[in-house]
């Protein structure tokens, strides 16, 4: 009711006092602009450490440990089938690391809607022959389109082109610090060794740094193809798969059932991986505690202007509740005032949080071990944006609420007669 | 007299509990018709400003009954008080009271635009129009608070009528004024109960301006002791005629 005339009272009370409530406003702007800024640099950061290490891990992988069968022949015989059988020393049998019927299960896991991604790999320990001296390390035969469409692989090749593996035979990309190792550069050979004591020569078409150096000391790629060349397998031969989803928290879940289903070892990231969860929440915790901090300190700006306000028109209350206004006027007047206060100082937060984790975006950022980050990282998620505004608007409604509603409740017969 | 009854009290009494009960306003009853002119007289602390502040319905911690243009005040919220200030009763003080970050003419427009009961123009044209008839409507557009005291009694009598209140209240509406002032206020008055028939109560301690009113009433520690039509009104009326 009669909200323009509300407004208008409102309007002319506070540019009375503008200097003051810029004050108060400008807290909520500052509170608003780190709250922004603070939450966009720590999200950035979060997201660039997931990017590191989680988006370059399956979600769930599906694998066969070489372990001794649990199925041992004394479990079958009827004669002993009422007793307890004590084998010791089991050793593992010919168990195949390989995992079966790859190709139904490859088709069965891209029909689901729940994965984004399947990658089939081969993975296998060699020897890289360097003169006398016989480094470890791992070669992985990938599908490289289906391997960059899920863990982004390309991004990771400093040197070369990761197509070649397809199209020269007999290729190899290795890791950057393995390479180094091996004093070997793009289009040379190099040796490997299987651990079944097959030897292979293979070029060199690419160097690959995924920026942890453990892994790239020891990883080197290869086609699936060539792979099950090196190892002397079927076309069909692999021997891990790795599977990324649309919802990471699934995982879990996930994992047994793929398990179950398919007969494999599995497993998922969430259990693997679970410190990168707890470092990712502490650090969004700590933004948001210093966030609402930071209002919360504005409120008291807003709530203390308020109050001082509504003890200097303490006059102009008693003439408007003489002149007609009810208490629930007056109240409205000063709600107004205090939202006004932090959508001005608010939206102005908004706008500076904006431009200073812009600027954070733009100073430079180089690491060795991050060849993608070339400035600091900021997320500009949209969501920041919306809890910032809802939380000036919060807080400004907070610390208005109680001068206001003492404001509603003066008596003006106290202050025409207090004259 | 056939004249609207606008404002009417009925063993109005009050007790301040300060901690004692100490009873101010003593079994008043008092009536005021339309276009009557009428003072409060009494000495210091007998219970004018108490008294006219419940009949405002400011103050409703009372016993009796008041009757403002037909309407009982007993039982209403503070809204609806509210909307009756607004629309049936006019102030005038003796600080004037005016609201220091508007202009003349929207501390004059702005009991109108509460009310809204016309458009924004009408009411802004209804304020020029009494400013016109205080003879200050040079001022309208500047700030309150550089006009002086006898011009803000002028825009607070202004502000007072803008909704045609059924009655007007003052408290000591001179008391702040010099001689020529408070003529100019009493010749304010005169005219408008007898153009406008609007009904006037006046709480004065200039016993020159009660005299010139069409009633005096005369209280005593918190009771009506007189209340008479003043035998020098006759002849002055005839000596100013
Ligand atoms: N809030 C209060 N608590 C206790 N006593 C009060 C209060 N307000 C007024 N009084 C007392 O009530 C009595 C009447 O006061 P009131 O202001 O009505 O007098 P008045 O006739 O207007 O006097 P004056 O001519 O000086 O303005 C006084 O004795 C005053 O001390
Ligand atoms: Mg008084």
């Amino acid at each position: 009711m009669n909200f323009k005339l509300i407004m208008r009272i409102a309007r002319s009370l506070l540019l009375a006092r503008w200097r003051q409530t810029s004050v108060a406003a400008a807290g909520v702007t500052f509170g608003i602009t780190m709250f922004i800024a603070l939450l966009s640099f720590m999200m950035g950061l979060n997201e660039m450490l997931d990017d590191m290490i989680l988006s370059r891990t399956p979600h769930i992988r599906l694998y066969n440990e070489v372990r001794p069968n649990a199925h041992q022949p004394i479990n079958s015989s009827k004669s002993f089938s009422k007793s307890y059988n004590f084998i010791r020393s089991v050793k593992p049998g010919s168990s195949r690391q390989e995992i079966y019927n790859s190709r139904a299960v490859l088709q069965t896991l891209r029909r689901d809607p729940r994965i984004k991604g399947v990658a089939p790999k081969i993975t296998a320990q060699v020897f890289f022959n360097d003169g006398p001296v016989d480094i470890t390390g791992v070669i992985t035969g990938i599908d490289v389109a289906e391997e960059d469409k899920v863990f982004r692989f390309n991004e990771y090749i400093v040197e070369g082109k990761p197509s070649d593996l397809n199209d020269v035979s007999n290729s190899i990309i290795l890791g950057k610090s393995l390479a180094h190792k091996l004093l070997a550069q793009v289009g040379d050979v190099v040796y490997v060794t299987t651990a079944q004591r097959h030897a292979f020569s293979l070029k060199i078409v690419g160097i690959y740094q995924s920026g942890i150096e453990e892994l790239d000391k020891v990883q080197s790629y290869t086609s699936l193809a060539t792979a099950q060349k090196i190892w002397n397998q079927p076309g069909d031969y692999i021997t891990d798969i790795h599977i990324r989803l649309h919802d990471l928290k699934k995982s879990a879940q996930l994992s047994t059932e793929f398990s179950a289903l398919f007969n494999t070892d599995a497993e998922d990231i969430l259990t693997s991986n679970s410190q990168f969860e707890t470092g990712s929440f502490i650090r969004s915790l700590i933004s948001y505690a210093v966030g609402v901090t930071l209002l919360v300190v504005a409120g008291f700006g807003i709530y203390n202007i308020l109050n001082m306000l509504i003890y200097e028109k303490m006059d102009s209350i008693a003439i408007l509740k003489a002149t007609g206004f009810a208490g629930r006027d007056v109240n409205r007047i000063f709600m107004t005032i205090a939202l006004s206060i932090g959508l001005v100082g608010g939206s102005l937060g908004l706008i500076f949080g904006f431009l200073l984790s812009y600027g954070i975006d733009h100073i430079p950022f180089n690491t060795a071990s991050l060849p993608t980050l070339k400035t600091y990282p900021v997320s500009y998620n949209p969501a920041f944006y919306c809890i910032g505004a809802s939380f000036s608007l919060i807080t400004t409604y907070l610390s208005g609420w109680a001068p206001a509603r003492k404001a509603s409740k003066i008596d003006p017969v106290v202050i025409i007669r207090g004259k | 007299m056939a004249a609207r009854n606008v404002l009417r009290a009925t063993h109005i009494s009050k007790s301040f509990h300060d901690p004692i009960n100490i009873p101010v306003l003593k079994n008043i009853s008092l009536t005021i018709d339309q276009g009557e002119f009428v003072s409060i007289t009494g000495k210091s602390g007998c219970g004018k400003s108490t008294l006219l502040y419940i009949l405002s319905t400011m103050d409703t911690d009372y016993e009796g009954e008041l009757v403002i243009d037909g309407s009982v005040m007993k039982g209403k919220t503070e809204r609806e008080l509210a909307r009756v200030r607004n629309e049936k009763i006019g102030f005038v003080f003796q600080f004037h009271y005016l609201l220091n970050e508007f202009t003349v003419l929207e501390n004059v427009m702005l009991p109108g635009l509460k009310l809204a009961s016309s458009s924004e123009e009408h009411i802004r044209a209804r304020a020029m129009e009494l400013l016109r008839l205080l003879d200050i409507h040079a001022t309208s557009s500047k700030k309150a608070r550089q006009l002086s005291g006898g011009e803000k009694q002028r825009v607070a009598i202004a502000r007072a009528l803008i909704n045609r209140p059924a009655i007007i209240l003052c408290d000591e509406p001179t008391g702040n004024l010099d001689k020529t002032n408070s003529e100019s206020v009493f010749n304010i008055f005169n005219q408008l109960t007898t153009e406008h028939h609007q009904a006037l109560l006046v709480v004065t301690h200039d016993q020159e301006f009660a005299k010139r009113t069409h009633r005096i009433i005369e209280m005593e520690d918190g009771r009506i002791v007189s209340s008479a039509t003043p035998p020098e009104k006759k002849s002055l009326d005839t000596a100013h005629l």
